[in-house]
């Protein structure tokens, strides 16, 4: 079969559901999948923030200060930090009044050299379209 | 025949979109289809045995069961349900618990992936 890839799409913003949570923490279990796989075949998975989704990138959030849990900004750091890419809609942050400056760009503290890559929506749906599974959150 | 993996994230309680997950996977079977479900987030609530039916509530266990019987294979979210409480010896029988990696592995197989959201 070889290398499959998923499309994991959240819509969701953070903290008002778990959707967004569990789309990356599905996402970074790619990870282990290979455990349940036959010998050459993989996943391959993008995340990609799209409308109220974009929120989750919301940089300096304060979880675990306030609630005591992880962050969605945590988990998207450890993403970017096992090179799983991310990617974020363009035109929602600016429909959000979100600037690059305002969002996690990079987890450089992590000692992840992977950025995330701000996208048009007709860039996402050239993915949608090419992906073999789509997972929306 | 093919292969269909539905990976549901809706509660048992205040969402219909479970019922439905498990009224397609009938479907599924039914068109000798082979079945796959992953239960994750609030959906792990299928993951406690003898709950009580009540006509104002959902009820899936025992279509489930029937459809475990029928070669559906149902896993849940390990984490999820210890999260919530539910152990592994709540789990109904000929239900199975894992890691998430589980749902991804069956991505690669399966010929339809039908990813039935949360609340």
């Amino acid at each position: 079969m070889g290398a499959v890839n998923l499309l994991f799409v959240v819509q969701r913003p953070p903290y008002k559901s778990e959707n967004a949570r569990l789309a990356l923490t599905h996402a970074i279990a790619s990870q282990t999948a290979e455990i349940y796989m036959d010998d050459g075949d993989s996943v391959v998975p993008i995340i990609v923030f799209v409308g109220d989704g974009v929120l989750n990138m919301v940089k300096d959030q304060q979880a675990m200060k306030v609630y005591g849990v992880t962050s969605t900004e945590s988990h998207i750091k450890s993403c970017l930090l096992i090179d799983l890419p991310v990617w974020v809609c363009k035109e929602d942050m600016t429909r959000l009044g979100l600037k690059e400056e305002n969002v996690i760009t990079d987890a450089e503290d992590m000692g992840a050299e992977l950025k995330t890559k701000f996208v048009s929506f007709a860039d996402i749906q050239k993915e949608m379209e090419s992906v073999k599974h789509l997972l929306f959150f | 025949m093919g292969e269909l993996t539905f990976g549901v994230f809706s509660s048992l309680v205040g969402s219909m979109s479970l019922d439905f997950a498990f009224k397609l996977a009938e479907a599924g079977i039914a068109k000798g289809h082979k079945v796959n479900m992953w239960l994750s987030g609030n959906a792990v609530m299928m993951a406690k045995k003898g709950q009580k039916p009540f006509k104002d509530y959902s009820h899936n266990e025992k279509l489930m069961k029937e459809l475990m019987s029928k070669g559906m294979e149902v896993t849940v979210c390990e984490a999820c349900a210890e999260a919530r409480g539910y152990h592994k010896e709540d789990v109904p029988e000929g239900m199975k618990r894992a890691s998430m990696d589980w749902y991804l592995a069956k991505t690669v197989k399966t010929d339809k992936l039908l990813h039935i959201g949360g609340e």
